[in-house]
C-alpha cells in the first residue's frame, strides 16, 4: 500500500448524487461512479482520534467536521466499516421513551433522522411508518398512557390506538389470542425504520468529504498516556498521536476502557435478531408485543425482521443460543399465529454494552482527553445522529450537549441514574 | 444452549437457571466509603474470556452456584458451591 494515497482526489471525484447524475451515468454505462469515501493511511498525529468506525464513531466524525469545524480527525476501525452493531441491528428509529431527559435526547435524534438524507446527500431509506406498542392488561394500559402523555408533554407525537385500531393497522394480529389478549396500543407515527448499512456509508462519505481520515483494518491495541493524560493510540498500523481520543466501540467499551485502566459500569451481552423469507406486504408499521419478547417490522425486500430480549448472561459471542429463539418465536406465534409457516432465513447476534441503568454513556472519563460514547444497550441505532452530534459537541467545546448532559459517567456515583425501567444495577435484567 | 452441571442436581439445561452476575465482587466494609461502594455496585471487569459468575438454579434445587464460563466460547470449565472457588482465582491459571 502506498504510504499516502491522494485523499483529495478521491474526495473530489465522489461528487453529489442526484437523479440527473444517475441519468447521465446511465448514458455512459455507469462508468463515472467512484468510491464513496477515500481510503486513508494514518498520519502520525491528529487532533482527534475516534476508535470505532460504526454509526456513532462515523457520525461523531461527521458532525465534528461539518458542525464544529474540526476536520483534523481520524476514525480507526479494526475491520471494514459497517460490520459491527451498525449493521447488526433491526433498523428501528423512535423516541417513545419514559424518562423526560431520554425523550428529549431520542427526539433530538429523530429530528436529525428526518433531515439526514438531505444533509448527507445519501439515500438512507428513512421510512417513518410508525411504531406501535401493544398492551395486554389494564395496568400496562395505564403505564403506556402515562408514557404517551410524558411524550406529548415534550411535544413528541403519541396516539392512543384501541383494539379495532390495532386490527386495522395490523390485520394479522390475533386480538383474542387466548393467552394475552390485546387491549390496545399506542402509536408513534413518526417512528419507523432506516436502512442501517446506508447510515454507516452515508456518514463515512460525508465525513470523508469534509476532510476526516477513515482508516479501516486498523485495530487499536493500546491507549497512550502521559501523566494521566491521553497522548494517542497504539494500533496494528503503529502509533497515532492525538490530543483527544474518543471511544465509540459499544459492545467492547470495557475492553478498550481497560487499556486506560478504566473499570466501566458496563456488561457485554448478546442480542439476537432474525429475518424470515420474503413475503408480500403484511405489516407496514413497527410493532412490539407487550407480554413478552417480540417485535417485528417488514423490510422493503419483504422479509419480516424481528427480535426480542438479550440472552441474559455476559457474552462477547456474536451469536445467540436457542432458549431466547424459542421464547421470541413463541411470542410471535401467540400474537400473529398466521406467521407459523414462515421460514426463518437468517439469525445473528450482536454484542451490546449493557449499562447498570439501561441508559447510554456520553461522557468525559477520569482519564483526561479520553471521551466515551458507549453503553448503548440494545438502543444504539436510533440514537446515532444524536449520539454523534452530542459527542462531537463534548469533544469540541469540552462541555456536555444540553440534551445529553444526563448521560455523563458521574451519574452512577452521584446516584442520578437514568433507569428507564426501574430495574436497578443488574444489566442482565434490563 | 448451555448445559450447566449443578453440584446438587447434575447437568441441566440453561433454561432451568437464572443468571445473577459477576461472582468476584466482594462487598466492602460498612465504613469503606462512597468510592468503594460505587465500585462494588456499578463497576465491572466484564472480561472477554473466563468469567466467574453466579447462577441460581431457579427451576431446580433453587440454590446459588458459582460457574466459571468463557464469555466468547461459552465453555464452562468449573462449577462449585458458593463457598468454593476455582483454583484459578488464587493461582492465576492461564486464560
Amino acid at each position: 500500500m502506498a504510504p499516502h494515497p491522494d485523499h483529495t482526489a478521491g474526495r473530489a471525484a465522489g461528487g453529489r448524487y442526484s437523479a440527473w447524475r444517475l441519468f447521465l451515468e446511465g448514458l455512459r454505462r455507469h462508468s463515472g461512479w467512484t468510491r464513496a469515501w477515500a481510503g486513508a493511511t494514518p498520519r502520525p498525529r491528529y487532533r482527534v482520534v475516534i476508535v470505532g468506525g460504526g454509526g456513532h464513531g462515523l457520525a461523531t466524525a461527521y458532525y465534528l467536521a461539518t458542525t464544529y469545524g474540526i476536520s483534523d480527525v481520524a476514525v480507526v476501525e479494526k475491520g471494514p466499516l459497517g460490520l459491527g452493531n451498525v449493521g447488526r441491528n433491526t433498523t428501528i428509529i423512535r423516541s417513545n421513551y419514559f424518562h423526560p431527559a431520554n425523550i428529549r435526547f431520542y427526539e433530538f435524534s429523530l429530528k436529525l433522522w428526518e433531515g439526514l438524507e438531505q444533509a448527507l446527500n445519501f439515500n438512507a431509506m428513512v421510512s417513518q411508518r410508525g411504531t406501535l406498542n401493544l398492551f395486554h392488561s389494564e395496568a400496562q394500559r395505564d403505564l403506556f398512557t402515562r408514557r404517551a402523555n410524558l411524550m406529548r408533554l415534550e411535544g413528541v407525537d403519541a396516539v392512543p390506538v384501541d383494539r379495532a385500531g390495532v386490527k386495522a393497522l395490523v390485520p394479522l394480529v390475533e386480538l383474542d389470542n387466548g393467552r394475552y389478549p390485546v387491549l390496545g396500543g399506542f402509536l408513534q407515527p413518526r417512528g419507523g425504520t432506516v436502512r442501517h448499512d446506508a447510515v454507516a456509508w452515508g456518514y463515512a462519505r460525508g465525513a470523508s468529504a469534509a476532510g476526516v481520515d477513515i482508516i479501516e483494518h486498523c485495530e487499536v491495541t493500546g491507549i497512550r498516556r502521559e501523566h494521566g493524560r491521553v497522548t494517542g493510540v497504539e494500533t496494528t498500523h503503529g502509533a497515532i498521536g492525538a490530543d483527544l481520543v474518543c471511544l465509540a466501540v459499544a459492545g467492547h467499551s470495557s475492553e478498550l476502557g481497560a487499556m486506560a485502566e478504566l473499570r466501566l459500569p458496563i456488561e457485554s451481552h448478546v442480542l439476537q435478531a432474525w429475518v424470515s423469507e420474503a413475503v408480500k406486504p403484511v405489516i407496514d408499521v413497527v410493532m412490539t408485543y407487550g407480554a413478552g419478547h417480540f417485535y417485528v417490522s417488514q423490510s422493503d425486500k419483504g422479509g419480516l425482521v424481528f427480535g426480542g430480549g438479550i440472552d441474559g448472561y455476559n457474552s462477547y459471542g456474536q451469536r445467540g443460543t436457542l432458549p431466547m429463539a424459542e421464547e421470541v418465536t413463541a411470542a410471535a406465534m401467540t400474537l400473529m399465529p398466521g406467521l407459523a409457516r414462515l421460514k426463518v432465513l437468517r439469525q445473528w447476534g450482536g454484542v451490546m454494552d449493557m449499562t447498570m441503568d439501561g441508559s447510554p454513556i456520553i461522557s468525559k472519563t477520569p482519564v483526561e482527553g479520553l471521551v466515551l460514547n458507549g453503553g448503548w444497550c440494545y438502543g444504539g441505532f436510533k440514537a446515532i445522529p444524536a449520539g454523534g452530534m452530542t459527542t462531537a459537541h463534548l469533544i469540541a467545546t469540552g462541555e456536555p450537549h444540553p440534551v445529553a448532559a444526563h448521560l455523563a459517567l458521574g451519574r452512577f456515583a452521584a446516584g442520578r441514574t437514568v433507569d428507564e425501567r426501574g430495574i436497578g444495577p443488574q444489566p442482565y435484567a434490563h | 444452549m448451555l448445559r450447566i452441571p449443578c453440584p446438587w442436581c447434575g447437568e441441566r439445561d440453561e433454561a432451568e437457571f437464572r443468571y445473577r452476575g459477576d461472582a468476584t465482587l466482594a462487598r466492602p466494609g460498612a465504613d469503606a466509603g462512597l468510592a468503594a461502594f460505587t465500585a462494588y455496585t456499578y463497576e465491572r471487569a466484564n472480561p472477554r474470556g473466563w468469567h466467574l459468575e453466579w447462577w441460581l438454579h431457579a427451576g431446580g434445587c433453587r440454590r446459588l452456584l458459582k460457574v466459571e464460563r468463557h464469555t466468547l466460547s461459552h465453555e464452562i470449565r468449573w462449577v462449585g458451591t458458593p463457598a468454593e472457588s476455582p483454583a484459578a482465582a488464587a493461582g492465576g491459571r492461564p486464560a
